[in-house]
């Protein structure tokens, strides 16, 4: 079973318009990668200088990868990763 | 009443897009901020203009982000700013001022401030269903405020919230979704539902518009002190949007021709030291918050552990000359008392947070004791009132019996003023 990656609204425009798509990677790094790979114009709103962007926040199975490992957190399959805007609330 | 805004506009590429119901940049994913035509403004907006019209937030509506008249919160702000000469004294100052949002109208926050901003858009942009993720005082405005408009209305919080804040919700027929996580989860998850539902969510996409509604704070502070701006203000964060708010509406102000001088407030940010994102990272010299997954302090309005505007905030009170601090729950139980019992007002936790951290940047000498203060009151005690319950007296319980009442007197020591 692959890891199922949500993408926000405003970016499947450059995901030929999927909500979601399902990839394979032994960390969140490998797996956003794989991302990058299918659909190019993804990786530059995502990572700047190789870091993920002030802005944009992402979680693996509901938990801030920023708590985790950060990039280096370690999938398996079935795991959900979303990308998920960060300016919201307060 | 036409409107002059001109689209909105990328905080950190500048990217323009149409008005429309969006939060962050497609490229960056940086905030999106509402552009206004400045120039057009300050052709149409004066002193006496504004005078003229009815003391409430909308007397600033060339500032803000609607078409037309408001359609959901008429009477929103207007609310007083007190000389506090007592607390003053309390704290060794000379000149102290309260801008008391604490009585806002309808449902005792700045919120209101917000929301009414917020709901009118969501009309405007043909929403029937809205919703917010809160702390509780949001909870409560956006409930109340969606019911005089007919609205339907999802509200997610997390489910530890105090008992006044969830009946303050529910009571307006709010579908209250209480999340088993800390606001920072409930966040996300209302991330996702603007992401997968057409609802008009008035801090995730409708967020733009929204966070105008803070900058009435701010003109009516300068506004009641005739005109002109003060040395200092302080004001809770919790998302961190509100400091950046005053600071704008000071500046916009001027650049409208409403002020004479060109403001150089210094802009302080209080946290609970139980959930101090922004002020650590300030503290720490970063150039954003440091995130913390497990807020915890009796301030549960301010329990933001990765605030979207840290990384503004900061910069805010950096390049204004401010500074920020926090302080303990004791800290902020004993400031809300000290409020209460020298000017008879008595604010939400997050109130004893911007006391507390007033004096103690007094105490540092970070603000000096001969220049003018205000202090910013975002929320009303009477929805946190357990975190006073056990510092105040109890009640002393007699019979109906004059000898009763005179033994009391006895045995009591004359009443203390603090």
């Amino acid at each position: 079973m692959p890891i199922k990656v949500h993408i926000p609204q405003a970016m499947r425009q450059h995901a030929d318009g999927q909500a979601s798509v399902d990839l394979a990677g032994a960390n969140v790094k490998e797996v956003l990668d794989a991302l990058g790979q299918k659909f190019p114009n993804i990786v530059g709103r995502i990572f700047d200088n190789g870091q993920v962007r002030r802005f944009v926040n992402i979680y693996l199975n509901d938990e801030d990868i920023r708590y985790l490992n950060h990039l280096e957190s370690a999938t398996k399959d079935g795991d959900v990763l979303s990308i998920i805007p960060a300016v919201a609330g307060g | 009443m036409s409107d002059f805004v001109r689209g909105l506009k990328c905080r950190m590429c500048g990217k323009a897009y149409p008005k429309q119901p969006l939060n962050y940049c497609e490229d960056d994913f940086g905030p999106l901020e509402v552009d206004y035509d400045y120039d057009a403004i300050r052709e149409v907006i004066n002193r006496g203009k504004i005078e003229m019209r009815p003391f409430n937030m909308w007397r600033y509506r060339e500032l803000l982000p609607i078409d037309g008249e408001p359609t959901v919160g008429p009477l929103v702000g207007g609310t007083p700013l007190v000389r506090a000469h007592r607390l003053a004294e309390a704290l060794g100052v000379e000149t102290l001022w309260i801008k008391n949002d604490a009585v806002n109208f309808p449902t005792l926050s700045f919120k209101d401030r917000v929301v009414s901003v917020a709901l009118s858009k969501a009309r405007e942009f043909g929403f029937t269903t809205v919703g917010c993720a809160s702390t509780g005082n949001l909870a409560n405005s956006v409930a109340a405020n969606a019911a005089q408009a007919g609205l339907n209305t999802y509200v997610f919080v997390p489910q530890d919230l105090e008992t006044a804040k969830i009946i303050g919700t529910t009571v307006y027929g709010a579908k209250l979704i209480g999340i088993k996580g800390t606001y920072d989860d409930v966040n996300r998850l209302c991330s996702q539902v603007a992401d997968r539902y057409n609802w008009g969510l008035v801090n995730v996409n409708l967020r733009p518009f929204y966070a105008e509604g803070s900058k009435t704070f701010g003109y009516e502070i300068a506004e009641q002190l005739g005109w002109r701006t003060p040395q200092h203000v302080v004001s809770p964060m919790a998302g961190g949007s509100l400091i950046g708010k005053i600071h704008k509406a000071f500046h916009e102000m001027y650049k409208v021709g409403l002020l004479d001088r060109e403001p150089r407030t210094k802009i302080y940010g209080a946290q609970a030291t139980g959930c101090n994102p922004i002020t650590s990272g300030l503290k720490a010299g970063q150039d954003s918050h440091r995130p913390v997954r497990k807020p915890n302090t009796i301030a549960k309005s301010l329990a933001i552990g990765d605030p979207a505007d840290g990384y503004f905030a900061i910069k805010v009170m950096r390049e204004t000359g401010g500074f920020g601090e926090d302080v303990s729950d004791p800290e902020i139980t004993d400031a809300m008392l000290l409020l209460a019992q020298t000017e008879g007002i008595f604010a939400e936790t997050a109130g004893g947070v911007t006391l507390a951290v007033t004096k103690k940047l007094i105490d540092q000498g970070r603000i000096p004791r001969d220049e003018e203060i205000v202090i910013c009151i975002t929320g009303n005690g009477l929805k946190t009132q357990d975190a006073v319950a056990n510092a105040v007296e109890k009640p002393i319980i007699i019979r109906p019996n004059i000898d009763d009442f005179a033994a009391v007197l006895e045995g009591q020591p004359e009443p203390v003023l603090v």
